[in-house]
């Protein structure tokens, strides 16, 4: 009785941004990623006055504030939640919004708006954030009316995280998030055009049964769809039962996992010569959540030729967007896969297919040179691998190390691989991995970046300092944007435009300064003494480890080749 | 090939800048779009008329604009019985000698002189865009001041054949 009365008082003081508290908490968020600002103040008073209902993380800019949403939400499995002020601020996230958008990755992103009445008169802050980020957002809000907000953030919510996850803005105007409203307020909603099909059509499962039963060359394309819906176990059972050789996506690493025997490994550009290979010669391909992206397929017109195409996707837009496709299923993975596997199987006609297979692992392995003394990116990454017994959670900058981390360290589950594929966004590495830390704390976090993409982002550091995560930053040095320098090498007669960096900061020491341990590591036999240690304890530490300069990413697929033409297959 | 999509969606602000954003990201080319409310309280109706390649850019289409949250349906009315529209105003250079051979010339078009000056008339002309072209084309000689059209709207016939293949839009296809 009494707890009633005081709500009902409390309602008689409530603050837009206090409808947003309520509705956040009610929504299950912990965890805020944030920077305040003018258009935001009412907000960050709620905030303040619901002391202890949130842990907010405050970045050192708003870019580092989203890539750590992203890392949290990739880990978590939750939403990510951000919140940024009006111009500078919302602007800021721009590049962690459409990174989201085209990894899926469900954020909400609250924006500060000024307010209503001055929309449009280009007032101080004011930016069109509606306008700019319409096209990279799976949707977007810009609250009109007090007693709308809280509705607005349990569709923002429910459209972030079901169907195809995505990105979704709300705009608050100030002057919504100040007011103070009294009366009660709606938060139920309706979307009626929005229904995603999350089961699959039984007729459709059925063709897919019946061509895997004919099929002589099947094999599997996972991609992160999988990791989205959780069906990973799923997924290990149909593969099982219809024997099936399995490859992913980069971002479908750890969907299926990666050191079982029907594992090829990632395919694509600098994917596996025995799953490229798979995917060019089979005769039924069954694409699980991967959107046939330019840089998996290769050149479209030489991608499975001979296949009949299956692909299961939550998101209909996606079927026949690049890669014509025989057999169609809407639907979640899980409930998909799940159709499958109640199905019986006898009688497969694939034995001598997987042979082939299996053979082409052995013949065809990843290689690597490896000096005597120095370093090569590739052997780091698999030291990575051994001293956190493939159970790290990995996040990674873009460039020559993303590929390393993702060829050479094998994740046999889902959530622990973080890396910015769709977009490719360098400074993306380091943010993530304050994200994926925080909704995993019990296990190690390698940051693997560039020497070049750290720079980007490294104000974060601060994040380490403050908090004392115990990230571990480990800068795959080679003094170069070496994926820049590769391309020039073999596309471009060796001239290195811009793309040598012979300046850079003192790494250890700049750790220092942020009182996060620092360590250097040029020699093999310094990195078999520093790197288990530092790996193994409970510090943030930043590693600043010297690699070879020179050192290409194989086997590799040119760009306009097909995934039958790979370069530097062998040695 | 020109198709005829329609779309009814929420009423929103923003609404329209999703959709033909949408369309302009996916590189999609539009020749006309109307939109306008409908009988139903806060429900507009797009009509855009597109030329695309093939089939399949034809079914991106209309997946992508409904996967937008705020569009209810979407549909191909191309191959439909169906009723279309647009209405063009026409300036033209006239003087009062050769005012009365427009009237001649338009009236087999139905179409009307809503304004009249010393040097010009506005024709107003209602139909589908095949007979609006040509009107235009017979007053072009006369000089064309200024011209205005509203784009296609369309709605599919009380009665469909029952005969006749619908090439509608559909997943299972
Ligand atoms: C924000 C951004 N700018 C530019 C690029 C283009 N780019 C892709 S990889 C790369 C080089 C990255 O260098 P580094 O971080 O040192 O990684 P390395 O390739 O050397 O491992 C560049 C410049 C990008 N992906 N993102
Ligand atoms: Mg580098």
């Amino acid at each position: 009785m009494k707890a009633q009365a005081s709500a009902e008082q409390e309602t008689a003081t409530k603050t837009g941004a206090d409808l947003l508290v309520e509705a956040l908490i009610g929504q299950g968020v912990e965890t805020l990623f944030g920077y305040p600002g003018g258009a935001v103040l009412p907000i960050y008073d709620a905030i303040y006055r619901a002391e202890g209902s949130f842990d907010h993380i405050l970045p050192r800019h708003e870019q580092g504030a989203i890539h750590a949403a992203e890392g949290y939400a990739r880990v978590s499995g939750k939403a990510g939640v951000v919140i940024g002020t009006s111009g500078p601020g919302a602007t800021n996230l721009v590049t962690g919004i459409a990174d989201a958008m085209m990894d899926s990755i469900p954020l909400v992103i609250f924006t500060g708006q000024v307010a209503k009445g001055v929309i449009g008169t280009d007032a101080f802050q004011e930016s069109d954030i509606m306008g700019i980020t319409t096209p990279i957002t799976k949707h977007n809000y810009q609250v009109q009316e007090i007693e709308d907000l809280p509705r607005i953030v349990n569709e923002a919510f429910h459209i972030a995280t079901t169907g195809r996850p995505g990105p979704v803005v709300v705009d608050i105007p100030k002057d919504i998030s100040s007011t103070v409203y009294a009366k009660e307020v709606k938060s139920d909603f309706h979307l009626p055009g929005y229904q995603p099909t999350v089961k699959p059509n039984p007729l459709q499962v059925s063709k897919l049964h019946d061509a895997l039963v004919e099929a002589k060359k099947p094999v599997v394309l996972a991609g992160s769809g999988v990791i989205h819906a959780g069906a990973s176990e799923e997924l290990k059972t149909f593969v099982q039962n219809y024997q099936l050789p399995v490859t992913t996506t980069l971002l479908g690493l750890g969907s299926y996992p990666g050191t079982c025997d029907l594992s090829l490994g990632m395919a694509g550009m600098h994917g596996t010569y025995s799953a490229n290979t798979a995917l060019y010669e089979c005769d039924l391909l069954i694409n699980i959540g991967s959107r046939f992206d330019d840089r998996l397929t290769g050149n479209l017109k030489h991608f499975a030729p001979n296949a009949m195409v299956a692909h299961i996707d939550i998101d209909p837009a996606e079927i026949g967007k690049n890669i014509p496709t025989h057999i169609p299923i809407v639907s979640d993975a899980k409930a998909a896969l799940e159709a499958l596997n109640a199905k019986t199987v006898k009688g497969l006609h694939h034995k001598g297919w997987m042979d082939a297979i299996s053979q082409n692992k052995i013949d065809y392995p990843l290689w690597h040179d490896q000096p005597d003394e120095l370093i090569v990116p590739q052997w780091l990454m698999q030291k990575v691998y051994e001293y956190t017994s493939g159970e790290a959670v990995v996040t990674t900058d873009v460039g020559q190390h993303q590929m390393w981390a993702a060829q050479y360290y094998q994740f046999d589950r889902p959530n622990r691989w973080v890396t910015s594929g769709g977009l490719g966004t360098m400074g993306y590495g380091f943010p993530a991995a304050i994200g994926a830390q925080l909704a995993d704390m019990d296990s190690t976090c390698v940051a693997v970046v560039g020497d070049g993409g750290f720079q980007m982002t490294l104000q974060e550091l601060s994040v380490l300092q403050e908090r004392r995560l115990p990230v571990k930053v480990l800068i795959v040095n080679n003094q170069a944007l070496g994926m820049v320098r590769q391309w020039q090498e073999k596309f471009y007669s060796e001239r290195y435009s811009e793309s040598i960096i012979d300046v850079q900061p003192d790494f250890v020491k700049l750790a220092e300064s942020y009182q996060v341990p620092g360590y250097k590591i040029e020699t093999q036999e310094e990195l078999l003494e520093v790197l288990p240690k530092v790996l193994g304890d409970d510090q943030p530490a930043v590693i600043d480890c010297r690699v070879l300069q020179k050192e290409n990413v194989y086997p590799m697929i040119a760009p306009g080749k097909g995934l039958h033409e790979m370069i530097g297959v062998k040695r | 090939m020109k198709r005829i999509v329609t779309a009814t969606v929420h009423n929103r602000s923003g609404v329209l800048n999703r959709v033909t954003g949408l369309l302009a990201k996916r590189q999609f080319n539009i020749e006309s779009i109307s939109v306008g409310r409908t009988e139903t309280e806060g429900v507009s109706k797009m009509t855009f008329v597109v030329e695309v390649e093939d089939d399949r850019k034809l079914e991106q289409l209309t997946k992508q604009l409904n996967k937008q949250i705020d569009v209810l349906k979407v549909s191909d009315i191309t191959d439909k019985a169906i009723v279309a529209r647009e209405l063009a105003m026409v300036k033209v250079i006239s003087n009062p000698q050769i005012r009365s051979e427009i009237q001649g010339i338009i009236e087999p078009f139905r179409a009307s002189i809503i304004d009249v000056s010393k040097e010009s008339v506005t024709v107003q002309v209602t139909g589908k865009s095949d007979k609006v072209d040509a009107l235009i084309d017979l007053l072009r000689p006369y000089g064309i001041k200024e011209l205005a059209r509203t784009g296609l709207t369309a709605f599919t016939r009380g009665h469909q054949p029952q005969v006749a293949e619908f090439k509608s839009y559909s997943l299972l296809k």
